[in-house]
């Protein structure tokens, strides 16, 4: 046994920590297509001491620190590029507070989305946060950190990173900082009115620090919800669409799908409009205002509403969505891949046209879409590619689709979101050298032995 | 195992679903909960088993630690996102500790549990003649052409619990006149646990002794104290030729309170754990229910785990018998017996011995013997039943 080992499991305990290579096989890959990087550790710390502890000792011995939360980005983020320690932190997944009336939530940096949504079912029921499209054992922590967004980004503020009210971080020489307002007064609310630090460990994929607890806005929540999916034969009306109902502000969510399956969809896009109401008067009211704005393409008859039986909306409605997860068995294959550009509106229908483009050359199929952030600031538009996980030759179609789409979303004036590490040497190569240059000082500063998820924004 | 399963082990996305119970509310999975390295989840046994079968990792204890720590309780088949490939799920990890068997590399508490099963017929190595001893004094035949075989199993006939939880249910079948006798020291375990852990030969040769005493005896019904035996009588046993009737306990006893056994109140707050044998196995989730809400006073308060959700006690899949799980605050029985108590009952209901004796002890660990205690549904009717004077 060696001795960082032994090192590792005073800490955490050793049933806590493997170098076994049942772990370290696991731990060096994530369900997407990139390639495995083997760890030396895997530790699973329960506190936020403890994850100091573990951070001065790699500190001192020059280890690298992946921190890794549902492992489910599929980019590769969390598989440790020059080996080290995977830091899994889904021991620390207490729900801290909540605070009913100021409307925010302070749990530990594992917490799952899922058992945050249940938790506030059951104790708090008239609030809700906004939950990704990810598998409900996704992390708080690791959503926030990649700038995630959901099922109330359209509605409640846009990237579920700018609904974070305070972090809780350890540095990479240990120190440990309470950044927003929990800093200064008891109350985790905002980080306004003050400097905000927040920021600085959010898009930055591990390598500034290591997250311990999140403060999270939470949001009223309606008794009633519905949907309705309006189909357009012609994707360059889809960003008016868009902005009409995004006017209106009586959706609580605004996505898109284009997909070849199932055969009665091909040709046609469908905007998924998602309202919440505390009435059946209210939901009516709803439907009738955002029909209206839509009303014009009704009548040209360019595009109309789809009638959704029932048993077709309670998986629409479903949050999150098990259907996004069985994306990955539509080749029996185990597997998809994909890019969320974020992008300007005005560019969907080009993305469209490039995922079908891409999808083609590479002899895959595909399914397209995207999410509405904020009232149209952005959209997260996601190409998306099954593959078959036993197939090698499938594996890399989907690899070559995925740095083609890369490239295609910073052509037309997006940006890759969460992307692999190939995807960021992309983003830095375009990026203002200035903003790089400052990028890399910050890292410094924070991590001067270079020890936090290294192969990361890094332009060599 | 490999041809077997060839076209399904790489399809797990490892997307996590499993980890959870449908509603999301905690992990639900004992041996991740327990654990919680990746690998210890049914995605990562998925992972690992295709990594195993193609040579990227070799055989080690760690893997077999891996492999055996499953208590087959089915919430993975139960939560998966994957409808074409969820219900292969446990017989995928079965099929694996089969190999692990083949190969001899088996932990040492599952080599002792089989060795002890083929040696002395049962995991308690006690003589197979002490097999009747819970019935000492209830004068129950044996069984002579009655309606039904009441079969108790391993844990029934051996543990302390097991045994009392035998005596209940047999007294209120007395009780109730339903014709049964039993087999006494010709009882054979049942091999559930036996075949959970892989070793399909020595469970064929139990199975096919038990069907050849049922035949050979004309038994037709068969009512099983244990959820596991309910399970391998009732879905292997056909397999082998051997085509019987079976119920649980909680079953008749369903269809016996429907017929109106005279209860007397009891006012007492109960919350009902699902076993994974009768319940996720077999579907089976309202006989102890219906049998619960027929006793007058009685309020049964839900878990919020419940039925297709419940937390696996961390007995099945044979480690009851190997403690691979072994104690400790996140060991499962442990986790649901802190869940029985928030709930404010004071009686933990269960229809399984291993049930019963992993929350027995579970409730001592956590010192919770003030707050609530367990018993089995035939002995909460037992305490109902209006004995007439």
């Amino acid at each position: 046994m060696d001795n960082i080992f032994e090192k590792l499991a005073e800490i955490v305990g050793k049933e806590y920590v493997s170098n076994a290579k049942e772990e370290l096989f696991i731990y060096s890959r994530d369900p997407g297509v990139q390639d495995p990087h083997t760890p030396d550790y895997v530790v699973l710390p329960n506190t936020t001491e403890e994850v100091k502890k573990i951070i001065l000792l790699a500190n001192k011995e020059k280890i690298p620190i992946v921190p890794m939360g549902g492992g489910l980005v599929l980019s590769g983020l969390t598989i440790p590029l020059k080996g080290g320690i995977v830091l899994d932190m889904k021991r620390m997944n207490r729900i801290l507070e909540v605070n009913e009336t100021s409307r925010y939530a302070v749990v530990e940096a594992g917490t799952s989305q899922g058992m945050l949504k249940t938790y506030l079912e059951k104790n708090y029921p008239k609030l809700k946060h906004s939950l990704p499209d990810a598998p409900p054992v996704a992390t708080i922590a690791g959503n926030i950190a990649i700038h995630g967004s959901g099922h109330l980004s359209q509605s409640e503020g846009g990237f579920h990173s700018e609904m974070v009210t305070g972090l809780e971080v350890v540095l990479p020489t240990g120190e440990i900082l309470s950044l927003g307002s929990c800093s200064t007064v008891p109350y985790w609310f905002s980080r306004a009115p003050l400097p905000d630090l927040v920021g600085l460990f959010l898009g930055w994929n591990g390598t500034t620090g290591v997250i311990t607890k999140v403060g999270l806005k939470l949001f009223p929540k309606p008794a009633l919800h519905d949907v309705l999916m309006f189909m357009t034969e012609d994707v360059d009306t889809v960003p008016d669409v868009m902005y009409r109902v995004t006017a209106t502000s009586m959706a609580e969510d605004v996505t898109f799908m284009i997909t070849p399956k199932p055969a009665m969809f091909e040709g046609f896009q469908e905007t998924i409009i998602s309202i919440a109401a505390n009435s059946e008067e209210e939901m009516e009211l709803k439907k009738k205002i955002i029909r209206k704005s839509l009303s014009s393409y009704i009548e040209t008859r360019e595009a109309g509403f789809l009638p959704i039986p029932p048993n077709m909306k309670a998986p629409i409605l479903e949050v999150p969505q098990k259907n996004l997860s069985r994306f990955a068995d539509v080749s029996k294959g185990g597997g998809f891949e994909y890019v969320g550009g974020i992008i300007p509106v005005e560019k969907l229908p080009e993305a469209c046209r490039v995922g079908i483009d891409i999808s083609q050359k590479n002899g895959i199929t595909y399914s397209l879409g995207g999410r509405v952030i904020g009232r149209l600031h952005s959209v997260m538009f996601f190409f998306a590619y099954p593959f078959n996980r036993a197939d090698k030759e499938d594996i890399d179609r989907a690899r070559h689709a995925l740095e083609d789409t890369n490239e295609a979303v910073l052509k037309m004036g997006g940006i890759p979101w969460k992307a692999e590490a190939s995807g960021q040497r992309l983003i830095l190569k375009q990026m203002d050298p200035a903003t790089y240059e400052f990028m890399q000082r910050i890292k410094k500063t924070l991590d001067p032995s270079g020890i936090m998820n290294p192969g990361n924004w890094e332009a060599n | 195992m490999e041809k077997q399963y060839a076209d399904i082990l790489h399809r797990c996305f490892r997307c996590g679903w499993c980890k959870l119970p449908t509603n999301y509310q905690d992990f639900n999975c004992p041996s991740y909960l327990k654990y919680r390295f990746e690998s210890f989840s049914s995605g990562g046994r998925m992972w690992l088993i295709r990594a195993w079968l193609n040579g990227e990792i070799k055989t080690s204890e760690r893997l077999s630690e891996i492999l055996f720590s499953c208590v087959t309780c089915k919430n993975c088949v139960e939560a998966c996102a994957l409808p074409k490939i969820k219900d292969y799920l446990v017989d995928i990890f079965i099929a694996a500790r089969g190999d692990m068997v083949e190969q001899g590399a088996i932990p040492p508490p599952v080599r002792d549990y089989l060795k002890a099963i083929n040696v002395s017929g049962n995991p308690y190595k006690m003589p197979q003649a002490d097999r009747g001893n819970w019935a000492d004094g209830l004068n129950i035949p044996y069984y002579n052409s009655h309606e039904y075989l009441f079969y108790v199993g391993d844990v029934g006939s051996y543990d302390e619990i097991g045994m009392k939880m035998a005596r209940s249910v047999a007294t209120l079948l007395k009780d109730a006149g339903v014709s049964f006798g039993i087999l006494k020291g010709d009882e054979t375990s049942d091999g559930n646990d036996v075949k959970a852990l892989g070793e399909t030969g020595l469970f064929t040769y139990l199975a096919e002794q038990n069907i050849n005493k049922f035949k050979e005896l004309g038994v037709k019904k068969v009512i099983t104290l244990d959820p596991h035996g309910f399970n391998s009588m009732k879905n292997e046993y056909p397999k082998l030729g051997g085509n019987f009737e079976v119920y649980h306990y909680t079953q008749v006893l369903s269809s016996l309170i429907k017929n109106a056994i005279p209860l007397r109140e009891v006012h007492a707050k109960v919350t009902y754990h699902d076993p994974c044998y009768l319940g996720r196995w077999n579907n089976e989730y309202w006989a102890s229910r219906i049998v619960l809400g027929s006793i007058p006073g009685l309020e049964l308060i839900e878990m919020d785990r419940n039925m297709q959700n419940a937390l696996c006690c961390g007995g099945g899949g044979g480690n009851f018998f190997t403690d691979i799980l072994g104690p400790g605050e996140d060991s499962s029985s442990r986790v649901r017996v802190k869940e029985a108590a928030a709930t404010g009952a004071e009686i933990l209901a269960v229809a399984c011995p291993i049930c019963y004796k992993m929350f027995d002890d579970a409730i001592k660990a956590e010192g919770l013997e003030e707050k609530i205690h367990v018993k089995d549904i035939s002995e909460i009717v037992n305490e109902a039943l209006r004995v007439e004077s």
